[in-house]
């Protein structure tokens, strides 16, 4: 509810800031200096940015536009088509509407990430939102170093009523809880299995091997349908580098755009999608088990311009 | 990464050209001091603190130090660097506070998921080993199993933790969900100094739930639990890897519950974390401690002139033009 009044409080799609600069019948340099400097206070980037923004100034300029409005629209327009750019945000689970053959089950999502994103949240917020949708979940404790991070994954389990397997022992291998898992979950028929991982940062090279192991592990039983790469929305520039890298150690399907319920505009997922053509697919919004919601390019483009 | 050409390429650029030349125009300087300003961005400095670091430098660089120097070019970078590092060092000099009449209270404060837990171990395992006697107190009692993990902690680091309240578990009370907060913080925070005293623990490290800046009722709780322990230090814990939120971030908590001191957390990790550079200056607080890593050792005091090297790539960049 708080969360709810809080999103109801940034109304203007288009920042104060913006719209007096917008507003003018002629833009000059430090005109378009403050729509790049929008863009920036979002963390879209420098170099975005002020492609973006040069894009925008020939859109401009070739179509002879000096009505504000119209400017404007154009700016979104642009964003827009960079940030939706026709891409499938579904979840693979989600896909077969029909009865998936049990020997092609579970589908297997696995959630990675640098420390304290959200994968462990997110792994609970999912598995509510499958059960909602009449599916058979099981999770995951992949998590074996963390203090207490099966512990905390349990909990959700327990909300959502979803099984946890886990190791009873701290820094056990994560492969084999993955691998035990992923049998479990056949056995049993589950439909979706969701593996919780560690958090690890990007330049931790023998963490990043760890993950393609993982990875195999789980293959030798199951089909791995989603690795979601879960972002802060406050990550700045390094965002990128945490993309590329876990793109290569274990292969990214979808990005999970989280705290978006905080100050910061996730404007890094930008360069994300474009560079890597994964597409944001979810986004949390809080820390309840209903805070998670599909990612809609057009509100996420006005919270980027909404920055002051 | 070809879209991130570091600092160090594109001074270098600057500089072969500025060699040939020995003098700086004003325009040498403004395209230098363009290259600076792409860097700080880059390095996630926000907006406005960029800005006015940059002018500041522009100053200097035009005026009799630079234009009178052998090295017009090496003055430049010494000035960005020395600039850096007056920043980023301010107050950095000081040890904690420790209370004249103990226990020392010390508060941990931050986003979510920013390191608070993992630091209060440290902390606690720091003060054990330089011959304090601290207690942990777990007053997140929203987090699913915050206190758990506070309690693994603190038996890793040998430090008793004063939990009284299990907040949100598995096998606590099925009304609570997660997100959602049991017991009442502020009371654990302020039981915990009468127990302090009553044990004779010298300090005590209180850790608390991750907020947003933006949310009020949290945010007020946060001053609550601070007005109720009246601390000697509160930290800051912030993630190196945040972006132009630092501000917005810093400010809110700045203004929430007036921290003393902040704690630049996962420093281990890649990010230039011009964060650090923001937040100083916005808050004029010092950065006191660097955390980097998940162990309980990984915790050191702040280094100024690193994080400016850091920041800007400077290392290289000074080797560079003392080869000039
Ligand atoms: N406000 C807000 N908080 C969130 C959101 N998602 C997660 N959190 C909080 O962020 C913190 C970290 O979340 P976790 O799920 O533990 O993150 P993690 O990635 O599993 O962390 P590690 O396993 O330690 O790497 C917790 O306090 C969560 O409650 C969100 O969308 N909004
Ligand atoms: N690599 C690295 N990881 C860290 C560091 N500090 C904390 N972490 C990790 O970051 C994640 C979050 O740390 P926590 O201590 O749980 O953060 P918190 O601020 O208590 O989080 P909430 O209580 O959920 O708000 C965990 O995976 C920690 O192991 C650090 O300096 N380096
Ligand atoms: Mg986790
Ligand atoms: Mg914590």
């Amino acid at each position: 509810i708080r969360l709810r009044a809080r999103l109801s409080k940034s109304a203007n799609p288009l920042g104060k800031a913006l719209f007096t600069i917008l507003s003018k019948n002629h833009l000059t340099n430090s005109d378009w200096e403050d729509v790049e400097d929008t863009l920036l206070l979002a963390d879209v980037g420098a170099d975005a940015s002020s492609r973006l923004v040069d894009q925008l100034k020939s859109d401009v300029r070739i179509q002879g536009e000096t009505e504000p409005n119209t400017v404007r629209e154009m700016l979104k327009t642009r964003l827009l088509a960079i940030v939706d750019a026709g891409m499938d945000r579904r979840l693979c689970a989600e896909l077969s509407e029909t009865q998936v053959p049990n020997d092609q089950k579970p589908s297997v999502i696995i959630m990675v990430g640098v420390n304290g994103t959200g994968k462990t949240t997110t792994a609970g917020k999912l598995a509510r939102f499958f059960v909602a949708e009449g599916r058979t979940v099981m999770m995951a404790a992949a998590d074996t170093f963390r203090a207490a991070a099966a512990d905390q994954l349990e909990t959700w389990g327990n909300r959502v009523g979803v099984r946890v397997v886990r190791s009873d022992k701290d820094g056990a291998d994560p492969a084999s809880v993955a691998f035990e898992a992923a049998h479990t979950a056949k056995e049993q028929g589950s439909d979706v299995l969701i593996v919780d991982t560690a958090g690890r940062l990007q330049n931790k090279a023998n963490l990043m091997q760890e993950l393609g192991k993982i990875r195999r592990v789980i293959e030798k039983t199951a089909k791995v349908d989603e690795v979601l790469l879960v972002l802060d929305a406050t990550t700045g520039q390094n965002g990128m580098a945490q993309a590329k890298v876990f793109a290569d150690a274990i292969g990214i399907t979808g990005i999970v755009l989280t705290k978006l319920d905080g100050s910061a505009r996730g404007g890094i997922v930008i360069s994300v999608q474009q560079e890597l053509g994964v597409p944001v697919k979810l986004v949390g919004l809080g820390e309840g088990p209903d805070d998670l919601t599909v990612f809609d390019p057009a509100t996420f483009v006005d919270g980027i311009l909404a920055v002051n | 990464m070809a879209a991130f050409t570091s600092l160090t390429d594109r001074l270098s650029q600057a500089f072969k050209h500025l060699r040939s030349k020995g003098k700086l125009s004003e325009s040498d300087i403004d395209g230098t001091i363009r290259e600076i300003r792409r860097a700080l961005l880059d390095a996630d400095v926000s907006l406005d603190v960029v800005r006015s670091f940059t002018s500041r430098i522009r100053e200097r660089a035009l005026g009799a130090e630079v234009s009178q120097a052998l090295n017009p070019a090496q003055q430049v970078v010494s000035i960005v660097n020395e600039e850096l590092t007056k920043i980023l060092g301010a107050g950095v000099d000081r040890p904690l506070n420790f209370a004249k009449k103990p226990p020392t209270v010390i508060m941990l404060a931050g986003l979510q998921g920013a390191g608070k837990t993992t630091l209060a171990g440290k902390l606690g395992y720091w003060l054990r080993d330089t011959g304090h006697t601290p207690l942990l107190v777990a007053a997140d009692l929203q987090r699913p199993n915050a206190v758990t993990q506070l309690q693994v902690v603190g038996a890793r680091a040998e430090v008793p933790v004063f939990a009284p309240e299990p907040g949100v578990q598995a096998e606590s009370s099925d009304v609570v969900e997660p997100g959602k907060a049991t017991g009442d913080p502020v009371k654990v925070a302020r039981d915990s100094i009468a127990f302090a005293q009553d044990k004779l623990y010298d300090t005590v490290i209180i850790d608390t739930a991750g907020r947003l800046g933006v949310d009020q009722e949290l945010m007020q709780q946060a001053q609550n639990i601070r007005n109720a322990v009246n601390p000697n230090e509160i930290l800051f814990v912030i993630d190196a890897m945040i972006g132009q939120d630092a501000v917005q971030t810093a400010k809110a908590f700045d203004e929430g519950v007036d921290f003393t001191g902040v704690v630049l957390s996962k420093l281990d990790g890649d990010a230039r974390g011009g964060a650090a550079l923001s937040v100083a200056s916005v808050t004029g607080k010092p950065i006191l401690f660097a955390s980097t890593g998940e162990g309980l050792k990984d915790f050191e005091v702040f280094h100024p002139d690193r994080m400016a090297s850091r920041i800007l790539d400077m290392g290289d960049v000074l080797t560079l033009i003392e080869q000039a």
